[in-house]
């Protein structure tokens, strides 16, 4: 009933990198700042070129013979036991919680449920599998956090974020009130009732800007070019970043920092 | 048939949900009282379960849910039996029609005239008080809730707090426009105000009807929760009782019923225990001085055995009805209850009001969320609320080859347009060369990127695109 529980691996060699197609074409920085941190971690990255989208836009529209030909053209590509990591959460969580619905009563059902099993998310992997000690060589900065919904429910990760951003020394995170309550994203969500988006992000929005930073972190891009696009448009104080991104860019030049 | 096309329903166009949300956005007084009463509910309950081991309570409750409904035909008979055996008369409805007919030929038999009512969302389903007010029979509202939205004639916005989208200002002049009231912000002088008025009313109905939150099989006994002791004067002062319930309230045991109520009220309204539990086993009793001389039992289907039929879509008959899931909804929270258009509002009113009214009336509800996963959360019984709505949307576009769509009205969201974007979607994301080429390309030409994409930028800037690829650049990388 309860969803299995997490098992972490002890830390590999060498892991696949699933980039994301938001990642892929938006924030590729964000997708190389992973990399780094993984090989600064001592760990290999296996990209696979043929990767394209999980196919999570489709199946959360009602269209899964769609996600599925998306999703199946995925399965091949991480023949090897090694972990699969994702810098989202909601990629992620599609990988992991939904595939095996997705390919249940078809042939591919026992190869979706493998690899659901290897798929983490990139913060969780690098605090509980990779055990990171981040330096922090970055000037003193207040920021926000907001763990998507999908990194806080369907990978449980809600802790990761505040965990990792604890460790820089020279960082004031500061939470805004509601941090739980969803940015309004939802995918085709914010298209089809762009209104009621509207209407949670700006909220969103208000919160962040409240607690006094002009700087948030997020796990996930979809929340990131929802919040930041939205703060944009509306000249609101309040720049974002992938927290992955953020992470790397505070601790890089120091070679030194895996356990 | 006739009999039922002829009382007027007040008819809200469920699929006008888009209005809707748009006029609740921009009502300032809309948003403020529920983000207000959302926010109190959401403290009150995380309070209430302080010290509890939450999710092995949440367990327990899914399982006694799901042993119920497994075993549900036989406990229904069982039911049926024992409530016979305690002299309460069984009623079977297999829609909200046929359940209004039963209660107005109770009410005929009777010569009754006026009818008190205590909370029953079932009898909102039903739209049982135009029903019977069409047919000559007054019918009140005794919960205060509910009397307030009675006065503005108006529907719940919410299963637990009908009014809850009004504040005390709006109660006030509501009650001293329709019942003479002062105008007051005196919460305790307004409902004194309206006690006073119900009481008369009580004393002089000809029958009570009520909801029901758990009914007992073993024993037989119809059990009520509720606050203000109006469900206890319904159920016992006047001389005819008569209960609605749907078919899946039934649990095995009293057992059952402890970890439920502790799970309802605390998920509900943020209480250890409601003022009032009542559980009635009977009529009046030879020697006994009061109580009701005879008690119905209404069981209503009105959809709900084809919930039944399906081994996921069952779990949405887990419900028990606390409201939390609304509560803790994002989307609930900034449009209110009565944008939805339907009975239940809210994240359970998205999985089941499409089963009762059909997905093609219904084909908007399932995809108002953005499938956050906080009703999820906080669901008392566990019900997988974002994966029954992810189910709902498949099913409104026919979209999936393997497990065809069978809920009523399905297919009816699907688009010969938006079918081909999803093709053509999926064809390029399913072809990795074609997907690098087309995203490369898109890299390369980014300055000719249009600043506008449809609704998105309505409030947002559209995400740059970069330079080079992720993919690019990891190929530089040797990748």
């Amino acid at each position: 009933m309860s969803d299995p529980i997490k098992v972490y691996p002890s830390k590999p060699q060498k892991v696949y990198y699933f980039g994301t197609c938001l990642v892929d074409m938006f924030y590729p920085d964000a997708g190389i700042a992973g990399v780094e941190l993984l090989e600064r971690e001592g760990i290999e990255v296996i990209f696979p070129q043929g990767q394209t989208c999980c196919g999570q836009p489709a199946y959360t529209s009602g269209y899964h013979d769609e996600a599925r030909s998306v999703a199946q053209a995925q399965l091949d590509l991480f023949p090897e036991d090694w972990p699969i990591v994702v810098p989202s959460g909601s990629c992620g969580g599609m990988m992991r919680k939904h595939y095996p619905a997705l390919f249940k009563d078809t042939p591919q059902a026992t190869q979706a449920a493998e690899i659901a099993g290897r798929v983490w998310e990139l913060t969780d992997f690098l605090l509980n599998v990779c055990h990171i000690k981040l330096e922090d060589l970055g000037d003193p900065v207040t920021v926000a956090m907001h763990t998507s919904c999908s990194a806080r429910r369907e990978m449980g990760v809600a802790e990761v974020g505040p965990a990792l951003l604890g460790q820089l020394k020279n960082v004031n995170l500061v939470e805004q009130i509601r941090p739980e309550e969803c940015c309004g994203f939802g995918g085709t969500f914010a298209v089809r009732h762009p209104e009621i988006s509207a209407a949670m992000v700006s909220e969103k929005v208000d919160t962040l800007v409240d607690t006094g930073t002009q700087e948030f972190v997020t796990t996930d891009c979809g929340c990131l070019m929802n919040i930041a696009g939205y703060a944009e448009k509306n000249g609101k104080p309040l720049q974002g970043q992938h927290i992955i991104s953020f992470l790397w860019e505070r601790t890089r030049g120091n070679q030194g920092g895996q356990s | 048939m006739s009999e039922t096309t002829a009382h007027a329903h007040p008819h809200v166009d469920v699929k006008e949900f888009h209005p809707r949300a748009h006029a609740a956005i921009h009502n300032p007084k809309i948003r403020q009282n529920f983000r207000k009463a959302m926010d109190g509910l959401m403290a009150k309950r995380t309070a209430a379960f302080e010290g509890w081991d939450l999710e092995t309570l949440r367990d327990l409750g899914a399982n006694i849910r799901l042993k119920a409904l497994s075993n549900l035909p036989d406990l229904l008979e069982q039911l049926e039996q024992k409530l016979t055996e305690n002299g309460i008369k069984v009623h079977w409805a297999v829609d909200g029609d046929e359940a209004c007919r039963i209660v107005r030929d109770i009410c005929v038999a009777r010569d009754a005239k006026s009818v008190i009512k205590g909370k029953s969302m079932v009898s909102e389903e039903m739209e049982l008080n135009h029903y019977l007010q069409d047919h000559g029979i007054e019918a009140l509202e005794s919960d205060l809730g509910e009397y307030i939205v009675q006065l503005a004639d108006e529907t719940p916005s919410h299963i637990i707090m009908p009014a809850i989208h009004k504040n005390t200002g709006e109660i006030s002049e509501l009650m001293h426009e329709k019942t003479g009231t002062d105008l007051s912000n005196d919460v305790e002088y307004l409902t004194a105000s309206a006690r006073q008025q119900l009481r008369e009313k009580f004393m002089n109905a000809d029958v009570g009807v009520s909801g029901v939150n758990f009914a007992v099989a073993e024993t037989g006994t119809l059990c009520l929760v509720e606050n203000e002791g109006n469900g206890r004067m319904t159920t016992t002062v006047p001389k005819c009782h008569i209960a609605v319930t749907g078919i899946e309230k039934v649990v095995p045991s009293l057992e059952d019923v402890s970890a439920l109520l502790a799970l309802l009220t605390r998920s509900a309204t943020g209480q250890h225990i409601t003022t009032y539990f009542n559980m009635i086993s009977s009529p009046r009793k030879g020697e006994e001085l009061d109580g009701p001389e005879e008690v119905h039992v209404v069981l209503v289907d009105n959809g709900r055995s084809s919930i039944y039929q399906d081994d996921e879509l069952l779990d949405t008959l887990r419900c028990i009805r606390c409201g939390a899931c609304m509560n803790h909804c994002p989307v609930y929270t900034r449009v209110g209850g009565h944008t939805y258009g339907t009975t239940y509002p809210g994240p359970i009113g998205k999985i089941l009001m499409p089963h009762l009214i059909g997905l093609d009336e219904g084909r908007h509800l399932p995809t108002a969320s953005s499938l956050c996963g906080a009703c999820g959360e906080v669901c008392p019984v566990k019900i997988p609320i974002p994966d029954l709505l992810v189910r709902l949307r498949q099913e409104s576009v026919d979209g999936d080859r393997l497990h065809p769509a069978k809920v009523r009205g399905h297919g009816a969201k699907r688009s010969t347009g938006e079918a081909m974007i999803w093709k053509g979607w999926a064809w390029m994301h399913a072809s990795p060369g074609i997907y690098r080429l087309g995203t490369g390309v898109a890299a390369k030409f980014r300055a000719l990127q249009p600043s506008k994409a449809g609704a998105w930028t309505d409030f947002r800037t559209v995400p740059k695109l970069a330079p080079k690829t992720l993919h690019q650049r990891m190929k530089e990388r040797g990748q």
